[in-house]
């Protein structure tokens, strides 16, 4: 199921010392991230309510781990790599980067953190610049802090060497020149230009062809291990998610309903919307043919969501309790897989808590 | 709907004052001092100073806009210098006389223009297309003055047919589109103001058809066993609203840009008084002919814009 | 799921041989090459911009000269190749040097326009929020005006001139072509190389440098070459309506102006101004159409 090594903290290498916070801090902590767009209309432009693309999130990414973020679309999944990324301006939102709180008078500059956390967007085609060629595109970064031109070149050579691509016949050439999972390739190459230690991987390979797709994800495993890098790999789907991530979290309409390590998630889901999440995989087995959708229905309006609990309205286990007030992720202190469901908290007063 | 129209209608109020800021500030900017114009050069300084009082001179510049537009509004332009009638009445009868061949051309200019934009795209790369769309280029390079000129020399110097400029004797007061003998004046000035909306609305329909006809509803049709002309008669359907809302916009370009056409044919229009006023300084003509002007195609493509989204229900603004 | 099946294809890139690395611009050109109508209309482009420039050595008379005895006289009469006009001075001479002016008025403002409606519009897309506002709304009030219109109104109270002219032409182009510059920019910002660059630590005049221009150029480019046709004929308008060029210098439109005079008697003459502003202008909107299709390269 995992070629890769188990996280193989034994092979030391030479990129990325500048790891400051000790092995036990973890890489990124994220506390009550939120981000609302106010959505305007009527003839004065007056706000009339907003979307809550990400509401109150909290997570932690370890060192050297990749966590999977899932969820259905609309979720929330890209606005939460944008707003970590400050591609965006989240309402409010405390990043603490391997020990260093960001953006604030004693911590790290953004420019400092974009050069320790680089994206790779899921658009191989609008990702980038048709006017530019792929070398320039990768050297662009490097450049922009501060590196030489001829410098900067050459790092881009070596990269796009280093992720299968042969500099010196495609270095020149346009982004239109190159197959979709050429462009990701240099899309890779780019984010890796900075020497970033967190890559977030925004759809990486969504877009792309079942073999490529295969080939890139087979390469960022490798990048993984020899750039010692830390992932944060968004997708909607759930096999790729299973094959790359150590751990896994769960999106459901701008918040987490669950996280914990990925042979948990899969093979033993606490939350309702993960279990029918899961069940909405398609099995190669045809014993366990599914002839009925797992969830029915849309995703709610992410304007007015429910109150209580988001799912309650597409749960079967819905009851009054999950109208009345909303589960919290941490309602279990200290465990390492917790589920924002009523259901998996003693106290909540749902009859199928687990007592 | 409704809400749409009363927005749109609400945004065209601003760009309405803008029009009337600029047309204000062209005449502040213009050279000479309009209280000189008005008075005899000997003047006395107690004369002058008497006179901008009277006129508001001596206010300050936004007050003075403000009084301007209040008695624009009300439908004072002031008073034109060189015929001595208020410039509104003026302005408004030849603008009728605008309105009759700019109608009339973008008629012209349609009829043709839809049919022969239909052919090229039916025939999409073929000579028939090439043709076409040569006219189309033809007549937005073409410069309408000239090509008056030259209509005037085959028609009315060497060929006599047509008279080559002015009304006729009935004039404009009762100017009779029906009645051929007054009709043959406004002919040679219509066909030469149709060639620039002719190409560019044959380029509309061109695109238009071209982009239905590759659609899957047009394949499905064809696949049913449609023959051409029931398919035509099925895309130009389509491709209607979006040709309408291209004239209607022409001819606010043809109302508001007249004057060469009505100077070459002496046609007694906007165009025409405008082209008078320029030669003979008459200021206040010629910015309540800009003003009334603009502001008539503002609000031609308001009409054209409402008309749209009534027509046509794919439109949904929000 | 086994994947390591699949992993020696992503080692290797195919060596067999690739297309040539070709830029835009330089595909934009190969496009050209074969586009025959083009070529040719940029040729009497080309050979109408070197009459016009080699007006003072090959006119064969002073353009301003008047020989009252000659006027308006047919092409071919005694040394007037193509005649003189009603003051009784040489057509040719009189068209040459015309066409300095008239491509001077029909090239200048568009060049102003695209420089000053450009930089607008390139902020305005990429600002957006209230300076797009801004920009685009003052825009709009500009773009109540007919074209024509608009240049009337402002040579005809600023009074006529060469130079008002063409501050009129500019004033025309400008919400046009910001309106073409600031759609394109809006849209290349939203684009994810844009907020790449940005991830990337890049200043915002370094990404409008880099990524924003070269995208943006083409299409303003394209239309801004459109828009000399048009120049060219209002240009020309202007000056047939006094308000451009004055006289005695010598103008495409001010010399069908004063034709119009000679009309009954000499109409070939009045002809031959128009006909010169009519191949203009033709051969400026054909090569922008091939242009058009040339750069439309899905890059």
């Amino acid at each position: 199921m995992k070629p890769m090594a188990e996280r193989d903290f034994a092979n030391p290498l030479p990129i990325n010392t500048a790891d400051r916070g000790g092995r036990q801090q973890p890489m990124l902590l994220v506390q009550s991230l939120k981000k609302h767009f106010p959505v305007k209309s009527g003839l004065l432009q007056r706000q009339k309510g907003a979307v809550r693309a990400v509401d109150n999130i909290s997570f932690s990414v370890l060192k050297g781990e990749t966590l999977g973020i899932v969820g259905e679309s609309g979720c929330g999944k890209s606005t939460l790599a944008r707003l970590l990324m400050h591609l965006i301006t989240a309402d409010a939102c405390t990043l603490v980067f391997d020990g260093d709180p960001v953006s604030e008078i004693r911590g790290i500059t953004l420019r400092d953190l974009r050069k320790n956390m680089q994206m790779v967007f899921q658009d191989s085609y609008s990702s980038l610049n048709p006017r530019l060629p792929i070398r320039n595109t990768i050297a662009y970064g490097p450049v922009v802090h501060g590196m030489a031109k001829s410098d900067a070149e050459r790092l881009a050579n070596d990269l796009l060497n280093r992720v299968g691509l042969r500099s010196e016949i495609y270095g020149a050439r346009y982004p239109h020149e190159l197959s979709g999972g050429q462009k990701q390739r240099v899309n890779i190459a780019r984010a890796l230009a900075l020497t970033p230690r967190v890559l977030i991987l925004d759809e990486a390979v969504s877009a792309l062809d079942k073999s490529v797709e295969a080939q890139v994800l087979n390469l960022l495993n490798e990048l993984k291990r020899d750039f010692n890098l830390t992932y944060l790999f968004i997708s909607h789907d759930l096999n790729v998610v299973q094959y790359i991530s150590d751990r896994v979290l769960v999106m459901y309409l701008g918040q987490v309903v669950e996280i914990g390590p990925v042979e948990e998630i899969y093979g033993n889901p606490r939350h309702p919307y993960t279990r029918a999440l899961l069940q909405s995989r398609l099995s190669m087995n045809p014993a366990e043919r599914v002839t009925e959708p797992p969830i029915g229905g849309d995703p709610p309006n992410p304007i007015n969501p429910p109150s209580g609990c988001r799912f309650r309205t597409r749960c079967i286990f819905a009851e009054g309790v999950c109208e009345a007030s909303q589960p919290t992720l941490d309602a279990v202190t200290g465990d390492r897989h917790p589920a924002a469901c009523h259901m998996t908290d003693p106290m909540s007063g749902h009859t199928k808590a687990a007592a | 709907m409704w809400y749409y129209a009363a927005r749109r209608i609400l945004m065209s109020i601003p760009i309405a004052l803008g029009v009337s800021v600029i047309c204000y500030t062209l005449v502040l900017l213009s050279p000479g001092d309009p209280i000189q114009a008005l008075l005899p050069p000997d003047a006395t300084p107690e004369e002058v100073a008497f006179l901008k009082r009277a006129y508001g001179f001596d206010k300050p510049i936004p007050v003075q806009y403000f009084y301007w537009l209040m008695r624009a509004i009300s439908g004072d332009l002031g008073i034109s210098l060189q015929t001595n009638r208020p410039v509104f009445t003026e302005v408004m009868g030849a603008l009728s006389n605008t309105i009759v061949i700019s109608v009339g051309a973008v008629l012209l200019a349609f009829s043709l223009a839809f049919a022969l934009g239909t052919i090229a795209a039916y025939n999409a790369g073929r000579p028939a297309d090439k043709i076409a769309t040569g006219i189309a280029v033809v007549g937005v390079s073409i410069p309408n003055y000239w090509l008056g000129i030259v209509l005037v020399i085959i028609f009315a110097v060497n060929l006599g047919l047509l008279p080559a400029s002015g009304m006729g004797t009935k004039g404009s007061t009762n100017f009779d589109i029906f009645d051929w003998e007054q009709a043959r004046y406004a002919i040679l000035p219509i066909l030469t103001m149709s060639f620039v909306p002719l190409g560019i609305i044959m380029r509309t329909t061109r695109s238009a058809i071209a982009e239905i006809l590759n659609q899957d509803f047009v394949q499905m049709l064809r696949a049913k066993g449609l023959g051409p002309l029931a398919v035509l008669r099925h895309a130009t359907r389509n491709a209607l609203p979006q040709v309408l809302t291209v004239m209607g916009l022409q001819l606010g370009y043809l109302v508001g840009g007249s004057i060469l056409v009505e100077t070459i044919f002496a046609w007694p229009g906007t165009g025409f008084l405008m082209s008078k006023a320029i030669l003979t300084r008459d200021v206040p003509m010629l910015q309540g002919a800009i003003l009334l002007l603009a502001v008539t195609f503002v609000t031609i493509n308001l009409l054209v814009d409402l008309l749209q989204t009534a027509v046509d229900p794919r439109i949904k603004r929000a | 799921m086994s994947v390591a099946s699949l992993s020696d294809l992503s080692a290797a890139p195919p060596t067999e041989k690739l297309p040539p690395v070709r830029g835009y611009w330089a595909s934009v050109g190969n496009r050209l090459r074969y586009d025959y109508l083009t070529i040719f209309f940029l040729s009497v482009i080309a050979i109408i911009v070197v009459l016009a420039i080699l007006a003072p050595l090959i006119a064969p008379f002073d353009p301003t000269k008047s020989h009252m005895a000659y006027r308006l006289k047919p092409p071919g009469f005694r040394n007037f190749m193509l005649g003189t006009d009603e003051l009784g001075r040489d057509m040719l001479s009189r068209l040459l040097w015309g066409g300095r002016t008239s491509l001077l008025m029909g090239i200048f403002p568009v060049l102003l326009a695209t420089l000053v409606g450009g930089s607008l519009g390139v902020a305005a897309g990429f600002m957006g929020g209230r300076t797009n506002t801004f920009i685009m709304r003052t825009m709009d009030v500009v773009f109540a005006f007919p074209s024509v219109l608009l240049a009337v109104a402002i040579s005809g109270t600023l009074g006529g001139g060469a130079k008002n002219g063409m501050l009129a032409l500019t004033l025309v182009f400008i919400p046009s072509i910001c309106r073409v510059a600031e759609s394109a920019t809006t849209q290349v910002r939203g684009l994810d190389f844009v907020e790449a660059a940005r991830a990337s630590g890049g200043s915002t005049l370094s990404i409008v440098r880099t990524h924003i221009l070269g995208n943006v150029l083409g299409p303003v480019f394209i239309f801004a070459s459109s828009l000399i046709s048009v120049s060219i004929l209002l240009g020309s308008g202007l000056s047939f309506l006094g308000l451009g060029v004055e006289p005695p210098t010598p103008d495409w439109g001010l010399m069908l102006s004063t034709l119009r005079a000679g009309i009954y008697t000499q109409p070939l003459l009045c002809a031959l101004p128009g006909a010169a502003i009519f191949i203009t202008s033709l051969s400026f909107n054909l090569v922008s159409d091939g242009l058009r299709q040339a750069m439309d390269v899905k890059a």
